[in-house]
C-alpha cells in the first residue's frame, strides 16, 4: 500500500477551496536537532480504506515544548497521534522518537487517549487505572507491588485526586476521570507525552489543574503534544502550534503561526468559528 | 415518590410468590409425568452427604466446570465478547460430527470422548477464525459476522449428525447429547479432565491477571504500551474454547454460553473491583454446578445442564435485587437516604431563612436567636413544595438528630447545632447559586451540590471570588460559623497545591 495517489479533488476540498494552496509554512526554531527531536514525523500518510485522512504530514517537535494541535473536526488530529503510536497502520512515512523508531522507545512515550475511548463502568478503582501505567515496567506475569502502588498514589496526588484513589471509576466526574488518565501517563515518567483532547468536557478547575501539570512537565524538560479544540486558550497554553487539516497547514511558535490568516487556511470557510477566533486573537493582542 | 414504594411491594410479592410457584411447578410436573416422583428424605440425605460415588463424580465435574467458566467468563464479559462465546459453542457441533466420522473410518466406535472434544475445539477455532476474517476483510459489522458463523456452523453440524444417523456403522445415539448436555454420562476420567482444564484456566488467568485486566479495560492504551493485544485476545479466546468444549458433555452447546455469562454478570452486582468479581463469579459458577448435579441426582429425568443454568439464573436474580454494590434494593436505600438528606437540608434552610429577617442574628451569639425565631408547621409547609406527610417525617427525623426543637406552642426552631448546620447548608447553597449566576458558561459535570468541599469542585480561586460576592450580600454567611465547617482560608491554602485534605476538614 505504498503512497497510493489519492483523488486530488478530495484533498483540496478538505484543505481549502483554492486549488493552488500555498505550501505548508515551516518555521525553523533555531536550536532544532531533528536527529534527537522527541517526535519527528516524516511524510506520513494515513488512509482508512481508500479515503486519505492524513496526507504527507511532516514535522519535528522541538524538545521541552508545549505543542497544541489545532484543526477542525475530522482534520485527523487523533489519527495523527494513533498513527504515530503504531495503533493504526500508516500508508507511508515514518515516525522517530528521540531518533529511533517508536517500537524501541515505547518507555519514553506517555499516551493519554480520549476519555470516551473506554468503558468507565469497568470494575476498577482510580488507583488501579493509574497503576496500569506501570505494567510495562513491572513486566509479564508479575504482581503490582506495594512500591508500585505508592508511585501510582503519588501520581494521583500530583493531579489532585488522592482522595478518590479507592473510588470506582464510574463514580468520578468527567474531569476527575480525565485526571486519572493523566495520572496514568504521568506515572510512566515519560519524556514525550501525547494527549488526545485532555480538555474535552472537563470542569474549570480540572482545566486549570491540567494546564498547571503541563507547565510543570515542560519545566522538567518534557515535550507535550496536545490535541486541542478551544481556540481562545491556545495562546495562553502553548508555545508551539500545529495547524492541521488533513495535512499540516502551518506549524511553529504560537506567536508567529497562530494568525487569522493561517486559521482561515485551516478551517476553510467556517466563518462563525473564524470570526470568533479572530475576535479572540484581537482580544489577546490588546492585553 | 410512589415509584420506590411500588417497587418494594412488587419485591415482597415476588419473594412470597417464588417458593410457592416452585412447589406448584413441581406438583404439576409430577402429575403429568408419573415416573417422576419427588425424592424421599433418604435420597436427599444420600445426595447431600455425597454418599453416592456417581453423584460425587458428577458434582466434582460440574463444579470444576462452573468455576472455570466463572473465571474466564468474567474476562469474556468485560472484553465484550459474550456473543462471540455463543457463536463459538455453536461452531463446535460440526467438529464433533466430523471427529466421529473420522474415528469410525479408522475402525473405532467413534465414541472416544477426547477425540470428539478435539474435533469440537478445532471447529470452534475455525468458527472464530471465520468471524475474525469476516470482520477484517468485509465491512460487515461484528453482529452480522457472529450471526453468520453461528447459524452456518450449527446448521452444518446438524446436517452432519443427520448423515451419521444414516451411516449404519457405529452407535450415533450419544452424539445428540452434546447439544443439550447429559451429565449422567460423565465418568470419573471425564470429571478429572474437566478439573485439569479448570485448573489450567484458573492458573493462566491468575498468572496474567494484570495483562488481561489492562486488555479488557483499555486495549488501545495496552497496544500503545507495546502489549501484544492480538496474542492476549487469542489467549482469552483459546481458554473460552477449551472451557466450552469440556462443558459440552455436561451442559451442552446451547446452554454453555449461560454458564459463561450469567455468573460474572451476577458477580458484578456485588463488587466494584475485578479480583473479587472473578472470585464471586467462580463461586457462583461452582455453586450452580453443585446444585445442578444434586438436582439431577434427585430427579433423574431433569436435564442437569438446564438445571445448572436455572440455578445460576436464580442466583443472578438474587444478585440483581440484593447485590451490595449495584443491587436494586441497595440503590433504593441509597436513593431514600439521599432524598431524606435533601429534605432535611431544605427544612434547615427554611427555618434559617425565617430567622434571617430577625435582627438578633449575629455571629458570636448563637443560642438566643436559635430559640428566638420559630416557625409554625403551616409556614414551613408553604415554604417548599412538600407534602404534609413528608414534612412531618422530616421534622421528626431532624428532632431525633437534635437539629430542630419542637416548642410547646407547636412551633419549631433550630437548636444550636441545627443553626450551625443550617448556616453551612445555606452558605453552600448560596455559593452555588452565585456560581451558576456568574459562571453558568462553565457548567460543571456530575457535581454533588451537597458536597462539603466546594474548593475541590470549583477550585480555590473560584470559591474566593464567590465568597467575595457573598460577603456583599450576606455578611453573616461569608465566614462559616461552625468550627466543623471548612475554614475558607486554610482550605484554599491546602487545595491550592492540590494536596489531599486532612481528616480534620472533612465532615461526615
Amino acid at each position: 500500500m505504498n503512497s497510493e495517489p489519492a483523488d486530488p479533488a478530495t484533498i483540496s476540498d478538505a484543505v481549502s477551496a483554492d486549488p493552488k494552496a500555498p505550501r505548508p509554512v515551516r518555521v525553523a526554531t533555531g536550536d532544532e536537532h531533528p536527529v534527537t527531536s522527541p517526535l519527528s514525523v516524516h511524510d506520513m500518510t494515513v488512509a482508512y480504506h481508500r479515503k486519505p485522512v492524513l496526507w504527507d504530514v511532516d514535522f519535528d517537535a522541538p524538545a521541552g515544548s508545549l505543542i497544541g494541535m489545532i484543526g477542525p473536526n475530522g482534520a485527523g488530529k487523533s489519527t495523527l497521534l494513533k498513527a504515530a503510536l503504531d495503533l493504526i497502520p500508516k500508508a507511508s512515512g515514518r515516525v522517530m522518537v528521540f531518533g529511533k523508531p517508536y517500537r524501541q522507545q515505547r518507555h519514553l512515550v506517555g499516551y493519554v487517549p480520549q476519555r470516551e475511548s473506554v468503558d468507565w463502568d469497568f470494575p476498577v478503582n482510580a488507583l488501579d487505572v493509574v497503576a496500569m501505567g506501570l505494567y510495562r515496567r513491572i513486566g509479564w506475569c508479575r504482581m503490582v507491588s506495594r512500591r508500585h502502588k505508592q508511585s501510582a498514589m503519588q501520581a494521583l496526588e500530583q493531579v489532585g485526586m488522592a482522595d478518590f484513589a479507592k473510588r470506582q471509576i464510574s463514580q468520578l466526574s468527567g474531569g476527575q476521570q480525565q485526571r486519572v488518565f493523566l495520572a496514568r501517563a504521568l506515572v510512566q515518567d515519560a519524556s514525550l507525552y501525547l494527549m488526545d483532547e485532555p480538555f474535552a468536557g472537563v470542569d474549570a478547575s480540572t482545566e486549570t489543574a491540567i494546564v498547571n501539570i503541563l507547565q510543570t512537565l515542560r519545566t522538567a524538560g518534557k515535550t507535550v503534544l496536545v490535541v486541542h479544540h478551544d481556540l481562545h486558550t491556545v495562546r495562553d497554553y502553548f508555545d508551539q502550534v500545529i495547524l492541521l487539516n488533513m495535512r499540516i497547514v502551518a506549524h511553529g511558535p504560537t506567536d508567529e503561526i497562530f494568525t487569522p490568516d493561517n486559521l482561515k487556511k485551516t478551517y476553510g470557510g467556517r466563518l462563525t468559528l473564524l470570526d470568533r477566533a479572530a475576535h479572540a486573537i484581537a482580544r489577546q493582542g490588546e492585553t | 415518590m410512589p415509584r420506590p414504594r411500588i417497587f418494594l411491594c412488587l419485591l415482597t410479592l415476588t419473594l412470597f410468590a417464588w417458593p410457592s410457584s416452585v412447589v406448584m411447578a413441581s406438583d404439576i410436573s409430577s402429575i403429568q409425568d408419573t415416573s417422576m416422583s419427588l425424592p424421599s428424605w433418604d435420597m436427599l440425605l444420600r445426595v447431600l452427604l455425597l454418599k453416592d460415588y456417581n453423584t460425587r463424580v458428577v458434582m466434582f465435574g460440574t463444579m470444576s466446570l462452573g468455576l472455570a467458566a466463572g473465571v474466564i467468563g468474567t474476562m469474556m464479559l468485560l472484553r465484550k465478547r459474550a456473543l462471540m462465546g455463543d457463536a463459538l459453542s455453536h461452531a463446535t457441533l460440526p467438529g464433533i460430527g466430523l471427529a466421529f466420522i473420522v474415528m469410525v473410518q479408522f475402525g473405532g466406535t467413534g465414541k472416544y470422548l477426547p477425540g470428539l472434544l478435539l474435533g469440537a475445539s478445532l471447529s470452534g477455532a475455525l468458527g472464530l477464525a471465520c468471524i475474525m476474517t469476516i470482520r477484517r476483510w468485509t465491512r460487515l459489522k461484528e453482529d452480522a459476522a457472529l450471526g453468520i458463523v453461528l447459524s452456518v456452523f450449527f446448521g452444518l453440524g446438524v446436517a452432519i449428525l443427520g448423515i451419521i444417523q444414516k451411516m449404519q456403522t457405529g452407535q450415533a445415539s450419544g452424539l445428540q447429547s452434546f447439544i443439550y448436555g447429559k451429565t449422567a454420562a460423565m465418568l470419573a476420567q471425564d470429571a478429572k479432565m474437566i478439573a485439569v482444564v479448570a485448573l489450567f484456566t484458573v492458573g493462566i488467568c491468575g498468572l496474567m491477571f494484570k495483562e488481561l485486566k489492562l486488555l479488557c479495560f483499555d486495549a488501545t492504551y495496552a497496544q500503545s504500551q507495546g502489549w501484544p493485544i492480538l496474542r492476549l485476545d487469542a489467549i482469552i479466546m483459546a481458554l473460552i474454547i477449551i472451557v466450552t468444549v469440556i462443558g459440552l458433555q455436561a451442559v451442552g452447546l446451547i446452554l454453555m454460553i449461560a454458564l459463561l455469562v450469567i455468573p460474572p454478570a451476577a458477580a458484578r452486582f456485588w463488587t466494584e473491583r475485578l479480583f473479587p468479581m472473578i472470585l464471586i463469579s467462580a463461586g457462583i459458577g461452582a455453586a450452580s454446578g453443585f446444585a445442578g448435579a444434586a438436582f439431577s441426582a434427585l430427579l433423574p429425568r431433569l436435564p442437569a445442564g438446564a438445571i445448572i443454568v436455572v440455578v445460576a439464573s436464580f442466583i443472578f436474580a438474587m444478585s440483581l435485587l440484593f447485590g451490595t454494590a449495584r443491587g436494586i434494593v441497595h440503590r433504593l436505600i441509597d436513593h431514600t437516604n439521599l432524598s431524606r438528606k435533601v429534605a432535611q437540608q431544605n427544612l434547615l434552610r427554611a427555618l434559617y431563612e425565617r430567622s434571617e429577617g430577625s435582627r438578633s442574628l449575629s455571629k458570636q451569639n448563637l443560642s438566643p436567636i436559635a430559640s428566638a425565631t420559630s416557625s409554625s408547621f403551616k409556614r414551613l409547609l408553604i415554604a417548599r413544595s412538600w407534602s404534609p406527610r413528608k414534612l412531618r417525617r422530616t421534622i421528626r427525623h431532624a428532632i431525633s438528630q437534635q437539629l430542630v426543637r419542637s416548642r410547646q406552642d407547636n412551633r419549631y426552631s433550630l437548636t444550636r447545632n441545627g443553626l450551625a448546620e443550617a448556616r453551612r447548608v445555606v452558605r453552600n447553597h448560596r455559593l452555588w447559586e452565585l456560581y451558576l449566576i456568574h459562571h453558568a458558561d462553565i457548567a460543571p459535570s456530575h457535581v454533588d451540590r451537597g458536597a462539603d468541599e466546594l474548593e475541590h469542585i470549583l477550585g480555590p480561586s473560584m470559591v474566593d471570588e464567590l465568597l467575595g460576592l457573598l460577603a456583599v450580600k450576606h455578611p453573616e454567611l461569608a465566614v462559616p460559623p461552625s468550627p466543623h465547617a471548612i475554614n475558607s482560608r486554610s482550605a484554599i491554602g491546602i487545595a491550592g497545591k492540590y494536596r489531599p485534605k486532612t481528616g480534620s476538614s472533612k465532615r461526615t
